[in-house]
């Protein structure tokens, strides 16, 4: 196995509840993957699972939680989490991010072209020429014209703003990219253009991709593996066809079910797969599965304890009881 | 297709927006029908005049835009020639609307039992008492668990497929032979998503209601309608029962559009091939077929003509003269 580009392991993050005091909500518990390089891991799963936040903590955007247990972040085998300032700055060039709404991640005061040579800027690398001649070749590879390092942020369209992103993203020759929700905005055919750009970049590059969105037929199309995230989670790790294919959890079961094929011949409403209840809040006084309370398979050991994530079929991981071992000490129960 | 079977017809609707001294349209010529008991989905990107369409035959529209032409005939009336007091007897009661942001659409500082209750009583005689039992009733009815507590709270107390339930209770209220449903789900989760489109039908198929389903995901309309019409620019380019639509499209941009659709078994190695460029400003809409610089078969002929929506079997009618030619040398 080639060397993890990005690796999170036990990574953490609690927030401190709005309603009930004392209480934590815990956006994301104890996730762990690997990134290795030109490789897609997509993250896949639905509003308030923990997926945003999961991406801000692979970038230390936010710090994970600290304590006895803490996880760590790590770029190129190098600690992120505990980098001293110099460092970090330095990791920081090797993972990218591209939002959800490009337009309002660019400054609307400055051309497209300062905007997409930003991070050169910050990071204190090349003279405002070489910068500028950067953008213009970043910008002529993601598919815009050289004019447009002219114009500003709001006279592009939603499909050209996240062209700009993604060249902005590229500009420091990173590594990794984390795609965040980056073509949910988008209309059928702006969105069909924009994955074609990401994997060919891909190709080209041999970048390593974490692509992140709630809609598990668009991470099915780009990724090579693909993690579910519910609750703060992840419940189910695997190679894309094989979480297609063999979901093994109820959850990814239920997610799967519920996406409409494009095709009145192969399904109708009524075949719409339906899971009883609704996501509750991740509070992390609720021990046992995230997912029991909307499981058709539930059982008592699913109320005692939290299903680790494990493999069970060679590189195939679940975190549920009904295909990993219980926990040793309720082996009689 | 049976005359009287329509519920709903509309017929070269034109709606415009004055834009410096320019009239600019922004729905073009657009026909449909909406049969009882049936659904209609009206798909297309954003921009495409979706729903302005809706927001047109409801006369929802403000100054500077404006219909300024066509006939939208329900059960026979143009909606178009009803006074506005005859046309809000119309709206809400016998043709309702959900739209995508419910939070939008509910006021923030009432009870949801009242705001039910309110739309009930502004089209029937009934005591304020009456009328908030009944928004009990339609609660539990749409699938609110806990209904008679829940009448009691403000929307925010709602996530958004139950506040989706509570516009849902509030749009069927009046019991309307029309639905119209612009956007329903995309603002939500795909597993609530599949609740409220099976709500939805639910509620079509026992009021035999007609729903007219505004949407961009051809997942929802294939599990939706029965009928669909394909808007591009303004137009609807091509109209056909949903087998047909999906298995014999004859318009380029619909064969586009279904080719940029994701099917669960396409992974990363299979072919992508995007339509380039992007969707016309309506204010530089080029000439001829709007879709002439996209299009893959386009012949010299379609930057001057313009077509119109022709039927090209008993199923289906398409605006390309590309393919009106070769369906009549077929």
């Amino acid at each position: 196995m080639p060397e993890a580009l990005l690796e999170l392991r036990n990574i953490s993050k609690s927030y401190a509840a709005r309603r009930g005091r004392g209480r934590t909500l815990r956006a994301v518990a104890g996730a762990s993957f690997t990134l290795a390089a030109g490789e897609t891991l997509g993250l896949v799963g639905e509003s308030g699972c923990g997926k945003s936040t999961l991406a801000r903590l692979a970038l230390r955007l936010i710090e994970p939680d600290a304590g006895p247990e803490s996880g760590i972040v790590r770029v190129a085998g190098q600690d992120f989490t505990g980098a001293s300032t110099a460092a970090t700055r330095r990791l920081r060039r090797r993972v990218q991010i591209v939002f959800q709404d490009a337009l309002s991640s660019l400054n609307p005061r400055m051309s497209v072209g300062v905007n997409v040579a930003e991070p050169m800027r910050l990071q204190g690398i090349g003279s405002e020429r070489e910068r500028r001649s950067a953008a213009l070749e970043l910008l002529e590879l993601v598919g815009l014209r050289p004019e447009h390092a002219e114009r500003y942020p709001h006279e592009f369209s939603g499909g050209q703003a996240q062209r700009v992103a993604i060249a902005r993203a590229l500009i420091l020759r990173p590594d990794v990219i984390v795609f965040d929700e980056a073509v949910s905005a988008l209309d059928v055919s702006i969105r069909a253009q924009i994955l074609r750009l990401i994997l060919d970049l891909q190709q080209r590059f041999g970048l390593a991709y974490l692509f992140i969105s709630h809609d598990l037929g668009v991470v099915k199309r780009i990724a090579d593996r693909i993690a579910v995230m519910y609750l703060g989670h992840i419940v189910e790790l695997g190679a894309a066809a094989e979480v297609y294919r063999t979901p093994l959890h109820p959850y990814t079961e239920a997610l799967l079910a519920a996406i409409p094929v494009p095709d009145p011949r192969r399904m109708r409403v009524r075949q719409l797969g339906v899971v009883r209840g609704e996501a509750t809040s991740p509070l992390e006084a609720m021990a046992g599965c995230p997912f029991r309370s909307r499981c058709p398979h539930r059982m008592a050991i699913c109320d005692q304890a939290t299903p680790d994530l494990l493999p069970v079929l060679g590189r195939h991981d679940v975190a549920c009881f009904l295909h990993i071992p219980f926990p040793p000490e309720r082996k009689a129960a | 297709m049976d005359g009287s079977d329509i519920v709903l017809e509309v017929k070269d609707l034109v709606t415009t927006v004055k834009m410096g001294g320019h009239e600019v349209r922004l729905v073009d010529r657009v026909s449909f029908t909406l049969r009882r008991g049936r659904t209609t989905a009206i798909v297309g990107e954003s921009g495409s005049g979706k729903t302005m369409t809706a927001l047109s035959l409801l006369r929802l529209l403000e100054p500077p835009v404006r219909v300024a032409g066509g006939t939208v005939r329900y059960l026979g009336r143009d909606l178009l020639a009803l006074t506005e007091r005859q046309m809000a007897e119309v709206r809400g009661a016998r043709i309702a609307m959900v739209f995508q942001d419910p939070l939008a659409s509910l006021n923030p500082v009432l009870r949801i039992g009242f705001q039910i209750a309110e739309t009930l009583r502004a089209h029937r005689k009934m005591t304020r008492a009456e009328a908030e039992r009944r928004a009990v009733e339609l609660l539990r009815h749409v699938g609110v668990p806990d209904a008679d507590a829940r009448a009691m709270d403000y929307p925010h107390h709602f996530s958004g497929g139950m506040r989706q339930r509570v516009l849902i209770a509030s749009a069927i209220s009046c019991g309307p032979e029309v639905i119209i449903a612009d956007e329903p789900t995309t603002a939500l989760d795909v597993t609530v998503q599949a609740k409220i489109l099976h709500l939805l039908d639910d509620l079509r198929q026992e009021a035999e209601a007609s729903l007219l389903l505004i949407t961009h995901d051809l997942g929802v309309v294939a599990a939706m309608a029965d009928d669909v019409a394909v808007m591009y620019a303004g137009r609807v380019i091509e109209q056909a029962d949903v087998d047909t639509l999906f298995h014999a499209p004859r318009h380029p941009y619909t064969r586009a559009l279904l080719a940029c659709a994701i099917n669960l078994e396409d992974d990363r190695n299979t072919a992508l091939e995007p339509i380039a460029g992007a969707p016309p400003d309506p204010r530089r809409r080029p000439s001829g077929c709007p879709f002439h610089p996209r299009c893959p078969d386009a012949i010299p002929d379609c930057r001057r003509i313009d077509p119109p929506l022709e039927a090209v079997s008993a199923q289906q009618s398409v605006a390309c003269i590309v393919a009106q030619r070769a369906m009549a040398d077929a």
